[in-house]
């Protein structure tokens, strides 16, 4: 897993938000689908609070990032504690047993499929 | 045409619990050429803008010095959804074509089925930097020219090809961003693309 630095534009919000930390690992893709495990409580970060509410039903990283107005490697980290702490799942793309195993053209068929169906 | 498309948060509309993949297509181009108006012509919900930051010196190098000093940079994209069937759904990224967006293609982009090129031809040069970065990260991509009511000589996909050096194997398709059945038909354009491309790789293989 590599770790790369990023700064951010607003250094205190950031502070807040990740617990002062600006690096983030890639585990979670832009597309990977994340699913909350639990409701959010009382007393939890705001940002895990509307993350956990957002997934109640699968919302790509990208959309929590656009939700939140907050930058992509930001939200690697927070998803990054959630899931540590088991409250989301993530659905990597291509991982899913129905997709791992198809051979490229057949995945890609079922893509054009969707999109003729547009 | 600007790219800022997220003013307020609205009622966001949720994938169905059945959704299981996700998958990438970018669409690459110079400002004001239509990413965002493709994007939307296709998209299932209100394209959507985020944002990525990056320091522009010591990537990856200088992890313990100091950050202040840096240069940051931020990356602005916006994206869109196209739901294919219950378990897979195609994101639709907008990207800028600029440098520094490419510093970022790896930790974005890494993954994605391919690319769209979308070129105007009264700026051709834009494009000619994205063919070259698509190539350098072994991307397959298409070439959709946006035809703009106002050009008044326009080019034939030929004398275009040409231009921009492209190979014959590179797919063109003229398309206007603007209506839904055209993207659309770049979409199928470029994923018939790569269906041929895997084809032949999965007969060698």
């Amino acid at each position: 897993m590599s770790r790369k630095p990023v700064d951010i534009g607003d250094p205190d919000r950031l502070y807040t938000v990740t617990g002062g930390r600006s690096t983030a690992d890639d585990a979670f893709d832009l597309v990977t689908l994340i699913v909350s495990e639990c409701e959010p409580t009382a007393g939890m970060q705001s940002e895990h609070t509307r993350i956990l509410t957002m997934c109640r039903h699968p919302t790509a990283l990208v959309e929590i990032s656009a939700e939140l107005g907050l930058p992509i490697t930001v939200v690697r980290i927070l998803l990054g504690d959630l899931h540590a702490m088991g409250k989301v799942s993530a659905r990597h793309p291509r991982a899913a047993e129905s997709v791992a195993s198809l051979p490229e053209t057949a995945l890609l068929q079922e893509v054009l499929h969707g999109l003729r169906n547009l | 045409m600007g790219s800022a498309t997220s003013e307020l948060p609205v009622q966001r509309t949720p994938l169905g619990d059945a959704a299981e993949t996700g998958l990438k297509i970018v669409v690459v181009g110079g400002f004001g050429v239509g990413k965002t108006t493709l994007v939307r012509s296709v998209s299932e919900i209100r394209p959507l803008n985020t944002e990525e930051v990056m320091t522009q010196a010591g990537q990856g190098v200088d992890e313990t010095v100091g950050v202040e000093r840096k240069t940051t940079t931020t990356v602005a994209f916006d994206f869109g959804r196209i739901s294919l069937n219950q378990r897979m759904v195609l994101y639709l990224f907008g990207a800028p074509g600029q440098e520094r967006f490419w510093f970022l293609w790896d930790r974005l982009f890494s993954g994605t089925l391919g690319a769209i090129v979308l070129v105007d031809t009264r700026r051709m040069e834009d494009s000619w930097y994205a063919i070259d970065r698509l190539e350098h990260h072994r991307t397959p991509f298409v070439v959709a020219v946006n035809r703009f009511d106002d050009d008044e000589r326009p080019h034939s996909l030929d004398e275009i090809r040409q231009a921009l050096a492209l190979g014959d194997h590179v797919p063109m398709v003229d398309c206007d961003a603007r209506v839904r059945s055209s993207g659309k038909d770049v979409l199928i354009t470029l994923v018939d693309h790569l269906y041929a491309m895997a084809l032949s790789q999965e007969g060698t293989s």
